[in-house]
């Protein structure tokens, strides 16, 4: 209790406060969708600005968008082989987006500005909720790579080497979505906290720097997250021999 | 306990896990298929047809260039074989032209020699004739002499 209220109280900043919307029985933390849905937003109404008139010689925006998706071509065929990385490159990209945007988004945004009745605005990737769900999809999607690609033979990879490994890959099945999640979560968060603190302790100059190294450990993760995704399904899809 | 407070508490906390979790999973599922329509395809197709136009031109340079290389190796053989023709044609005229010169230098000698040899035999001939003449005129005087001397006695 003194703990909680010591950060209450002294840094100002609403560590696990959250905006509830109740709907029927269930609940949500209303700030995550709130941000997410204007960051969101921003990112339809960019790409369709810039998908809006595609000539065949490139020009302003659709240059930036024709880089970006090279970039997550490069990153998917790199890490999922140049036979499976078609269907997968929408959902690597759209992770890679999603996490950038929202890191982005929270750090650039002064999303403090806007007063909620609970809570705060923030990056909709510095909450558990949304980071599992990232990370869950990534599981259920390298399942669904290996069984569609491979059927049965999927489960080979987990005696691949050797039957030994059959225990290390079934917990490696639980550790991979949890590290996925809590690596991006955290880091999310860690960055806002120290934010916040330094914002509040010093106001001036001081925070900038670190304002940057966010910035930077946000692209960073969203990478990372993307990589680590088309990596997992790389793997499930890969042919032993 | 404290630790439990801070972050499992039951309302609120950094670890508060609840519906938010499945619907932002429907929302990055949805998400998906619309950047997949909106951005991943249409970029996609323009970005692999351009990749395709330029694949497309290489090769055909490439091949254009090949064709270039073998039809400038089609006009160096012509070159060549119109060049040793040229040669040939040259010798055979050069050839042409001394035999015909020594013909026409054979025919000339002949004639010649022929000529020379009519001469040869009219001046052999005149000559004998000049001799017999001559020795019958010897004769002649030597009879008019030996005459003379024996009328004397």
């Amino acid at each position: 209790m003194f703990f909680n209220s010591l950060l209450t109280n002294f840094a100002a900043l609403e560590v696990g406060q959250h905006l509830y919307w109740q709907i029927g029985n269930i609940r949500l933390h209303g700030q995550v969708f709130l941000t997410s849905w204007i960051l969101l937003g921003a990112l339809l109404v960019f790409i369709s600005l810039g998908t809006k008139k595609m000539e065949n010689d490139p020009k302003g925006l659709q240059n930036l968008l024709e880089f970006l998706w090279d970039y997550i071509r490069d990153l998917a065929r790199t890490q999922i082989g140049e036979k499976v990385y078609r269907d997968w490159m929408p959902f690597i990209g759209t992770l890679f987006l999603f996490v950038f945007v929202s890191n982005w988004g929270g750090a650039l945004i002064p999303w403090r500005l806007i007063k909620l009745p609970s809570g705060e605005l923030g990056a909709p990737t510095a909450d558990i909720n949304t980071t599992i769900a990232l990370a869950l999809l990534v599981s259920l999607s390298y399942f669904y790579a290996g069984l569609s690609n491979k059927g049965w033979r999927y489960f080979e990879y987990y005696v691949h080497p050797t039957p030994i490994m059959l225990p290390f890959k079934i917990l490696e099945d639980f550790t991979k979505p949890l590290s996925l999640s809590f690596r991006l979560f955290g880091n999310i968060l860690a960055d806002e906290l120290v934010v916040g603190v330094l914002v509040f302790l010093v106001p001036l100059i001081l925070p900038i720097p670190v304002m940057f190294l966010g910035l930077f450990t946000s692209a960073i993760q969203a990478l990372i997250f993307a990589t680590l995704a088309a990596y997992y399904i790389g793997e499930a899809v890969e042919e032993h021999h | 306990m404290l630790a439990f407070n801070f972050f499992g508490a039951t309302e609120g906390g950094l670890f508060d896990i609840n519906a938010t979790l499945p619907l932002m999973a429907i929302q990055v599922v949805a998400l998906t298929y619309i950047l997949n329509s909106l951005f991943f395809k249409p970029v996609g197709n323009i970005v692999e047809k351009r990749e395709k136009f330029v694949s497309n031109n290489i090769i055909e340079a490439k091949n254009k260039l090949s064709e270039v290389k073998k039809l400038e190796a089609d006009l160096l053989t012509q070159l060549q074989s119109a060049r040793t023709e040229a040669q040939r044609i040259v010798s055979e005229a050069e050839n042409e032209s001394d035999k015909l010169y020594k013909e026409a230098l054979e025919l000339a000698n002949n004639e010649a020699n022929a000529s020379k040899e009519k001469a040869r035999l009219e001046i052999e001939s005149q000559t004998s004739a000049a001799r017999d003449q001559l020795s019958k005129q010897v004769d002649d005087l030597s009879e008019l002499i030996v005459n003379r001397l024996i009328l004397e006695k």
